[in-house]
């Protein structure tokens, strides 16, 4: 690496470590670092997601296919009803995405909704069916004791058959809940605890390693610093 | 001390200001950051099932990993993909990734690049980076028909075709595995229609937060292994035995953990304590 190099990274480095440590000043109060910081990072991904969905969604699944297909329509040898069907594929989409604009436009927002209803109806008629396999009919399946297996295991399926009766049984609202259902209630009010404890966990786990990455940075930043000043 | 200044030591530290508690914390994530401590790692079956899968596959298998994650959560996931990268690439496996996550996609592109370099590895040969592309349940159920119609290019703009380890590569049925390491919930879409459509055999790597709610889906068969987080990235060194970030930041990871089971302690005496006195005192 060249010394202008290392110079340019060395910037670059103080930059983000300035802005790490905008970031962390909330924790102290609000202040303006950290609001310059917040607003940069919501400006600059704006930006970022404009040009990547350019390039990755319009440019290659969009603007390009349909420049093709429409020169195909002036290139003798091609079934002509097969080539307009290609325009259409195309041009239906960009008429539904710019109807999306509309709703800019007090008078014409109606027109927004036509393509927020195709694609809600796209969605749910892709997504329900298999939503409803994978996450309650599969879930259900391996809620049912399995006598075939092991002590160990057995004894994990009563565990997990007791749990899920039980927290379905506090989140049943049709009976008072005294007697045999206060009571199955109760313990699953108590495997939800476990379960939020766990979560809890798991989620202190979560931050403290974002913590370790950015004070990791802030370290490595400082080498860097420590390095240059003194080659 | 008599009894009433103790009482009253237990009253300051429930007004204790949240910045001390903060200060505490840092300290004690920062200090072991610049020591090497070591403490043991002891490996879960869900990670080493992930293991097991992948060491067991045979030489030039293709292996898709999606990685979804981004600045934020890269702490946290990108030892892992490191860790993946390595290990399929030190098997000679050959990797096809994606990026479904738009502020990710140059992220993971240089960690792919960074390890496949390590091992003398080219892209178009070895392995696919085929990028990003908008609206994941979509894109995933795509792939599922054939991985050219989202992506008719890489992410460096070649036609799928033209790429030597494509050829014959169609869908998802072409992939011994795929091991998703996600940090949204996106998850569900490859668990949802990767698996539930496709039946594609699943792990997912993801972020310790969202590790609770995947175990459902390790206990129904949905996913083969679960890597939660950091620790399951340090499980994961451990088992390629290279330790890197991740096992280094779990020492880390269990002095703070003490600290804050010592600070919830401490503050529970604090609440019971000056609870009883308030009681005493008819307040």
């Amino acid at each position: 690496m060249t010394e202008s190099a290392n110079l340019i990274t060395i910037l670059w480095y103080t930059l983000a470590a300035f802005l790490t440590l905008a970031i962390f000043s909330f924790l102290y109060k609000d202040n303006p670092f950290y609001r310059l910081a917040e607003h940069l990072i919501v400006g600059i991904s704006a930006g970022y997601w404009i040009a990547v969905l350019y390039h990755t969604s319009l440019k290659d699944l969009w603007l390009e296919p349909m420049a093709r297909n429409f020169s195909s329509l002036f290139t003798p040898g091609g079934t002509v009803l097969q080539e307009i069907g290609l325009v259409i594929t195309n041009v239906v989409p960009g008429i539904l995405g710019l109807m999306m604009f509309m709703r800019f436009s007090s008078k014409l927002a109606w027109l927004s909704r036509w393509p927020i209803a195709f694609y809600l109806a796209i969605t749910a008629g892709v997504a329900l069916p298999l939503y409803l396999q994978s996450f309650t009919v599969r879930q259900m399946q391996a809620s049912m004791i399995n006598l075939s297996g092991s002590v160990r295991d057995i004894i994990g399926d009563i565990i997990i058959i007791t749990g899920t009766i039980s927290g379905l049984a506090y989140f049943y609202f049709s009976m008072e809940h005294k007697g045999m259902i206060g009571g199955v209630a109760k313990v699953g009010i108590w495997i939800l605890m476990i379960g939020f404890g766990a979560t809890f966990g798991y989620t202190v786990m979560s931050r403290i390693s974002l913590l370790i990455g950015r004070f990791d940075f802030l370290i490595e930043w400082l080498r860097l610093l420590t390095s240059y000043a003194t080659s | 001390m008599n009894d009433s200044s103790k009482i009253s030591l237990w009253e300051k530290i429930m007004q204790v200001d949240r910045r001390w508690i903060y200060l505490t914390i840092g300290i004690f994530v920062f200090l072991p950051l610049l020591f090497k401590i070591g403490l043991p790692i002891f490996i879960t079956k869900e990670v080493q099932a992930v293991y097991d899968r992948v060491d067991a596959l045979p030489p030039g298998t293709l292996v898709m990993i999606p990685c979804e994650y981004d600045p934020a959560t890269m702490a946290e996931l990108r030892p892992l993909a490191h860790a993946l990268f390595r290990h399929c690439f030190s098997k000679n496996l050959k990797i096809i990734a994606t990026a479904l996550q738009i502020e990710g996609v140059t992220l993971v592109k240089d960690d792919l690049t960074l390890i496949a370099a390590e091992y003398g590895k080219k892209h178009g040969e070895d392995y696919v980076f085929l990028g990003y592309k908008p609206y994941p349940a979509i894109v995933i159920l795509n792939m599922g028909e054939n991985f050219r119609k989202p992506f008719p290019r890489d992410y460096y703009g070649n036609e799928l075709d033209s790429l030597p380890m494509m050829q014959g590569v169609i869908n998802y049925s072409s992939c011994a595995l795929i091991i998703n390491i996600n940090a949204t919930s996106g998850a569900d879409y490859w668990i949802n229609y990767a698996n539930g459509r496709y039946k594609a055999p699943l792990a997912l790597g993801v972020t310790a937060v969202m590790a609770t709610d995947y175990y459902t889906f390790l206990a129904s068969g949905q996913i083969f292994g679960l890597i939660g987080g950091l620790k399951g990235a340090a499980e994961y060194e451990k088992m390629i035995g290279q330790s890197g970030r991740a096992a280094r930041a779990m020492d880390v990871q269990s002095i703070a953990h003490s600290v804050i089971v010592i600070l919830i302690i401490i503050g529970n005496i604090a609440y019971f304590v000056s609870r009883g006195k308030m009681r005493g005192d008819g307040r």
